[in-house]
């Protein structure tokens, strides 16, 4: 039973991604740090940051290509549609820088 | 004027704890947690006045920013001082910056539109700078609790955020 649901949890993930391998990768933002700060992603997989901050942060692409607002203990994610760097940093603090490379499969 | 006189308030600050730690006596966590909250508070209620009187969407942004994340970390040291069993101490510094301050919203309040803009968003760079430095060599130096020195760290890094999020606002200013 539990084993048929999450067989047909993938497929379905499979699906929705239309991709093999889809992942999500998560970025934890934690001490006003994206952690990693840098990551390696391939075009069909999820991004997701996690806010363990008591202040809340933003993940703003600078191509445009995305614009996310993190509340504190908060969570928020893309789906990389397009291969490419995407440098980011956050709106609030602009200290706070990060990239993601992403490679086709 | 006034941010001069706020540096120099700082300043003295900085001054006593370094003549204090030769003599032993550096501010103590209750001083510190004072200071470190009077800062906080005077930031949303600059922010505050901000929010009411610009029509500049940028520098409304970069206030409302400004109550929400020194709302959430005033928040969050009252609620370890509380922990702690410590009773935020008034002092000096947080007399002389709380005056200073109450002197800066007046200048302010006499401002509008693009002069009332740049009058605020200077101060903000200039007075995250001055906090930001007091943090990093007398405040996070003395305090003794880990806890309290934890949130002074955080809080250091999230203010040199604001400091470079208000030299961004500054520079679309000019
Ligand atoms: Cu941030």
């Amino acid at each position: 039973m539990r084993a048929t649901a999450l067989a047909l949890g993938t497929a379905a993930l499979v699906l929705a991604s239309g991709a093999g391998h889809a992942e999500v990768i998560r970025i934890k933002i934690a001490n006003v740090a994206y952690q990693p700060a840098q990551v390696t992603a391939h075009v069909g997989d999820t991004i997701e940051w996690v806010n363990a901050d008591v202040v809340a942060h933003t993940a703003t692409a600078r191509n445009g290509a995305f614009d996310l607002v993190m509340a504190p203990n908060g969570k928020n994610s893309i789906v990389l549609k397009t291969a490419g760097a995407i440098d980011y940093y956050c709106k609030y603090h602009p200290n706070m820088t990060g990239q993601i490379s992403v490679v086709r499969d | 004027m006034t941010l001069v006189k706020i540096a120099a308030a700082f300043a003295a600050l900085l001054l006593a704890g370094g003549v204090a730690q030769a003599q032993g006596a550096k501010p103590n966590d209750a001083q510190i947690a004072h200071i470190a909250y009077t800062a906080g508070k005077i930031d949303i209620e600059a922010a505050q006045q901000a929010v009411q009187k610009s029509k500049n969407k940028d520098v409304v942004e970069f206030a409302n920013d400004m109550i929400r994340d020194h709302t959430a970390i005033n928040d969050k040291a009252l609620a370890l001082v509380k922990k702690l069993n410590v009773t935020p101490q008034d002092n000096d510094t947080s007399k002389a910056l709380a005056k200073q301050a109450a002197e800066k919203r007046a200048e302010l309040a006499k401002l509008n539109g693009p002069a009332f803009d740049k009058a605020y968003i200077d101060n903000e760079v200039a007075y995250h700078k001055t906090v930001n430095n007091a943090l990093q060599n007398t405040l996070i130096p003395s305090a003794t609790n880990p806890g309290l020195r934890d949130l002074l760290t955080t809080g250091l890094k999230i203010f040199q955020g604001h400091q470079q999020h208000a030299e961004h606002v500054a520079a679309s200013l000019r």
